[in-house]
């Protein structure tokens, strides 16, 4: 479980799975799961980590077991173009006012697509492997490819 | 606002028709469907009352009957009062979304025409289609005429739509012989109508944009078992809810229905189970036989298919002088005894009387089932009951043509 880029958040707060098993009688009706406690009235304009997700929101629960390579993200060298953010299907690309920040390592499942569209040269994302240091990665970052000529 | 249909005190309607109309009483908010016989002219009459303003209404054209009752989940999950219709391969290819309908408790309403399954091809009326429907979690309601093809809609709204059931409805006439053929129909005022079934309520809609909702989550080992129980109990607790609303539409037009229906079964000596239009055939069977040859012959018909209901067929076949019951199943039984043999032997077991049970196939791909072939089935229960063991097969085919065919024998009484 990570506390994340955004630190205080209900982001990946449980395990999968870890949710109380309550009975058949206390199941939700037609398995609707509620998105949010209570009534909401203005989720557009909220940032995703001032919602009050529900606790069976997959926003709440992290699936970071479920991943076996993991892109990790070099500040130095992005350019903020979004692309990552576009392309990642799990919205697992933390980004604010159009600026990047990070990776949602809570529900990245390692695909390598951020990777893949990354523009920069050096890539600015690059997959390792999950048990590898982020800080040991980023101390060995390629540096910029010269175009042969 | 929909202009109001005017309608006669009695109209002359076929079973589509009926359901049709209505269909348009309830106000429905989404038909999404494809036509397939003999079930089409009930989607199409809904069609062409929203075309001409009787209906408030959206009609769906899809590609196919997964793509209808795909519709149909996703309107009433969004929280719209939805039906439509089908019959046979329209049926079958609807099956996948029939349980993703029940099982996320969407109250939609499928009247169907029922024919039988291919191959080979035929588009006349068997049980085919309602048996596949048999373990898909709907409620299904039987009618056996076009008065209650009519009727039976109007309650399959109250009925699915009830908070302690939140379920969806079939009605099942038989394709043809009672979708197709005209007969006397008492239809309710528009606003009579309208009234008794109600406004519709949502639940968990989707378009309640102050609750957002997920539909339809996937479950597994340790969520789908619970949710599965909870929906068979709501299922088998609509009993009880059927039978009010039941008791609502007898107050309403005088007109009495029960889950399980019976005639002449208090001082009967045999029995005949069976389902659909065969109903009142085996009734004016029985009335001829007990007049002119003294049998005492009594008729059961579960007009509630699902959830079946295993309390009333014991207390209907709980008949002290009852010795032989013969239970009629109008689909193919693919390597096994007739469901209903089954599910009434099984209801039957649990009686003091414990009646010779056998089973007969009949009527497949609409081959015709008359008097005569009643009165014929009668006198062989009665001669079980004689005989006091089963003189015949348990199983045997009726109005097969080449040599007999029949399965199984008992040296018991």
């Amino acid at each position: 479980m990570s506390t994340g880029v955004l630190g205080t958040d209900k982001r990946g707060m449980r395990e999968l799975g870890a949710e109380e098993k309550v009975g058949w009688d206390e199941v939700t009706h037609g398995v609707v799961l509620n998105s949010f406690e209570g009534e909401v009235s203005n989720i557009p304009q909220l940032k995703a980590e001032e919602r009050d997700y529900a606790d069976f929101n997959s926003y709440t629960a992290t699936v970071a077991s479920w991943r076996i390579i993991k892109p990790v993200y070099n500040r130095d060298v992005c350019i903020d173009c979004q692309n990552c953010w576009v392309w990642c299907p799990d919205t697992s690309i933390i980004s604010r006012d159009k600026q990047m920040l990070g990776i949602d390592y809570d529900h990245c499942k390692g695909c390598g697509v951020c990777v893949e569209v990354c523009p920069t040269n050096p890539k600015s994302l690059l997959m390792f492997g999950e048990n590898e240091d982020n800080d040991e990665a980023l101390a060995g970052w390629p540096v910029k490819e010269k175009k042969e000529k | 606002m929909a202009k109001e249909f005017e309608l006669n005190e009695v109209e002359v309607w076929d079973g589509n028709y009926a359901a049709s109309q209505a269909l348009r009483q309830a106000q429905i908010d989404v038909v999404a469907a494809y036509p397939i016989t003999p079930s089409t002219p009930i989607v199409e009459g809904y069609g062409s009352y929203v075309a001409n303003g009787y209906v408030d209404g959206e009609f769906v054209m899809v590609e196919s009957e997964h793509g209808a009752m795909s519709g149909c989940v996703g309107a009433a999950a969004a929280g719209g009062r939805v039906a439509t219709a089908t019959s046979s391969q329209g049926f079958a290819l609807m099956v996948e979304v029939l349980y993703q309908a029940s099982g996320m408790r969407l109250p939609i309403v499928l009247t169907v025409a029922n024919r039988a399954l291919a191959a080979p091809l035929n588009v006349r009326g068997d049980h085919s289609d309602m048996y596949l429907g048999r373990d898909s979690g709907w409620v299904q309601l039987d009618a056996f005429n076009a008065q209650e093809a009519y009727d039976m809609t109007l309650c399959a709204f109250k009925v699915g739509e009830h908070m302690d059931v939140r379920l969806p409805v079939m009605v099942h006439q038989d394709g043809f012989t009672t979708s197709h053929k005209a007969q006397n129909v008492y239809p309710l005022k528009d606003e009579v109508a309208y009234t008794f079934i109600g406004d519709y309520v949502p639940v968990d809609d989707m378009l309640d944009f102050s609750r957002p909702v997920t539909h339809g989550a996937q479950t597994e080992e340790d969520w789908h078992y619970e949710h599965k129980a909870k929906q068979h109990k709501a299922l088998m607790d609509s009993r009880t809810v059927i039978d009010e609303v039941f008791a609502d539409f007898k107050k309403l037009t005088g007109r009495e229905y029960k889950r399980v229906e019976s005639y002449m079964m208090e001082d009967a000596e045999v029995a005949l189970v069976l389902l659909g239009s065969s109903v009142e055939t085996a009734i004016l069977a029985a009335k001829q036989l007990r007049e002119e040859e003294g049998i005492k012959v009594g008729i059961v018909a579960p007009r509630c298919f699902r959830p079946f209901p295993y309390d009333l067929v014991r207390d209907a076949l709980e008949v002290p002088t009852l010795k032989a019951v013969c239970c009629m199943d109008k689909s193919a039984p693919g390597g096994a005894m007739g469901a209903l043999f089954n599910e009434v032997s099984a209801a039957a077991y649990t009686t003091k009387a414990r009646p010779m049970m056998t089973n007969y196939i009949y009527g497949l791909g609409g081959r015709d089932f008359a008097v005569d072939e009643a009165k014929r089935i009668m006198r062989e229960q009665k001669a079980h009951a004689d005989a006091g063991h089963i003189t015949t097969d348990i199983q045997q085919f009726s109005g097969l043509r080449g040599p007999k065919l029949g399965f199984f024998q008992t040296r018991r009484g």
